[in-house]
């Protein structure tokens, strides 16, 4: 019994197995339980854990603890990659070399990352994603920089203002690419988490209180600088350009979910409208399209972090269920309502902070798509046009976009929406692009049979 | 030489000594490499396909951006790598590739 990643979906599996007498082991590449989400400061460099996580550090920690708790009860690997999945196994790169492991059942439980869009600077030292920038203040105490503007697409921006801020940061600006008025549109759909909301709407209030520039409906992005970014433009919701002096950006979208390892474990996938990406088709329980492989949080669609607890607990019931074993019916019950009441809420969020699609009608041709290798749009329509590429994996043959280090994990979803406009197709139609191991770069004496 | 990074909240970590192209600079014990180096520096790397230098993006070994070379030959994704005493960084005088 095998668990992919250490975040909140991962440990609460994990908890769950155990509960039942199952001893799973843990896969996790950080060092630390946690995910992106709760993330913690290395060993050694602990603070308060209400000034990392703020509203949230009660479950930080709870999630911190579970695999401690759990002791010889959980066989916790962390540090290790897993960078490929063939019939039943994996491999995976460890401190100490390659090794390779077995499995009868696999959970995934392998998070998320920022859904980064291009626009004219964003490859400049000192852009980073909005995530990124959290990261580096609740992980390492710095920031990404000195005066900062955040620019965003979903309920990360108004929290990352806030926390940094807090942090005595120089907020310089919080650009929203997505209109105010979606969100007021769905106040009563977002009520469904009404905790959550009112969390974002604490750090609103408290953004605005401090008299932080706070925009809207911001259109065509540039950040601007010879050798590092000194400064954001934007186009106001009403026509006017602006612009401020910055040293930093913390720029992102969104999510979207690591599906790589679905894909190697020949999970089936589809395409999914609102996230705009193909994602593990999944049962609510879930179970994947292959028989032993379940999916658990953001990693098989954005649901975020109590979500994925939630599936995390409920991917375990099923793997107990299909090991023949009897699960509490009262509690498989009750996580099905809490999951179908987040799923309602989830429906209000996505329609709040709709996709951004006009910044990639606004990419030039001289524009970075492929940030690992430097591949331009220009590069990709191309390629549309000159060899009548309609599906993204053609495009990639003949541009390289989604061949660098990243594989396809930044650009790939880009690529396909200006493949899409390119050739006048839309997104589904052009594809995705196909997963390869090694999932991340690793040595080439680790590759070795 | 100023950074991109400001240290916001002071860990006071125990000193931890590397180079960055030959200079010597501090950092601290829990200091991430990415940390130690955009503390002093504004850059980790040239840009291997074109112009200009890369300082990371995600910060969660996703995007695979901020890739370093030490002068004993390692290559360290610097998001995901603790510092260490004794490093030495090259970003100048790194062979692009």
């Amino acid at each position: 019994m095998v668990i992919v990643g250490a975040g909140p979906a991962g440990v609460r599996c994990a908890e769950a197995l155990v509960h039942a007498g199952v001893r799973p082991i843990v896969i996790d590449e950080a060092e630390q339980p946690g995910g992106q989400v709760y993330r913690q400061p290395p060993t050694g460099r602990a603070r308060r854990s209400s000034a990392i996580y703020g509203f949230e550090a009660k479950k930080a920690v709870s999630i911190h603890r579970a695999i401690g708790d759990a002791g010889a009860r959980i066989d916790y690997r962390p540090g290790t990659l897993v960078w490929n999945v063939y019939g039943d196994g994996l491999d995976l790169l460890t401190r100490e070399g390659s090794r390779q492991q077995r499995f009868d059942r696999l959970v995934l439980a392998t998070g998320a990352m920022d859904r980064a869009l291009p626009f004219p600077g964003w490859t400049l030292p000192g852009v980073f994603t909005l995530g990124g920038a959290q990261i580096a203040l609740k992980a390492q105490g710095v920031a990404i920089g000195r005066r900062v503007a955040l620019v965003g697409a979903g309920p990360l921006l108004p929290l990352v203002a806030h926390q940094y801020a807090n942090a005595g940061v120089d907020v310089v600006a919080v650009l929203d690419t997505t209109d105010f008025a979606a969100k007021r549109a769905q106040l009563s759909g977002l009520c469904a988490s009404a905790g959550t909301l009112a969390k974002g709407l604490w750090y609103t209030t408290r953004n605005r209180l401090r008299g932080l520039v706070v925009r809207y409906g911001v259109r065509s992005l540039r950040a601007t600088g010879a050798g590092r970014v000194e400064a954001l433009a934007w186009r106001e919701a009403s026509g006017e350009e602006c612009s401020v002096a910055c040293d930093a950006v913390g720029a992102s979208f969104g999510l979207r979910s690591e599906a790589q390892l679905a894909e190697l474990a020949g999970c089936r996938f589809a395409f999914a409208a609102a996230a705009r990406q193909w994602l593990p088709e999944k049962t609510p329980e879930g179970r994947s399209s292959v028989a032993g492989v379940y999916l658990a949080g953001d990693g098989a669609r954005i649901g975020g972090a109590d979500v994925a607890e939630l599936q995390g607990r409920r991917a375990a019931l099923a793997v107990l269920e299909d090991l023949g074993l009897t699960v509490n019916r009262g509690e498989r019950e009750s996580l099905d309502r809490a999951l179908a009441r987040q799923a309602r809420f989830r429906r209000a969020l996505d329609a709040a902070y709709p996709f951004p699609g006009h910044l990639l009608d606004a990419v030039g041709d001289d524009e970075i798509v492929c940030r690992c290798e430097g591949v331009t749009a220009a590069a990709l329509r191309q390629a549309a046009r000159d060899h009548a590429a309609v599906d993204i994996n053609r495009v990639k043959a003949l541009t390289r976009i989604g061949m660098g280090r990243c594989q396809g994990r930044v650009c790939g979803e880009v690529a396909a929406e200006l493949l899409a406009r390119a050739c006048g197709s839309d997104l589904e139609r052009v594809g995705r692009l196909r997963g390869q191991p090694p999932v991340k770069p690793i040595p080439i004496v680790a590759s070795a049979p | 030489m100023a950074g991109l990074f400001q240290r916001a909240i002071d860990q006071g970590g125990a000193a931890v000594a590397l180079t960055i192209d030959g200079e010597a600079v501090q950092a601290q014990q829990g200091d991430l490499l990415i940390t130690a180096i955009l503390l002093h520096r504004e850059s980790l790397r040239r840009f291997e396909f074109g112009a200009g230098s890369r300082a990371g993006f995600c910060l969660m070994a996703a995007c695979q951006d901020c890739w370093v070379r030490l002068a004993d030959g390692r290559r360290l994704r610097a998001c995901s790598t603790p510092v260490e005493a004794g490093m030495a960084v090259i970003i100048e005088g790194a062979r692009p590739g």
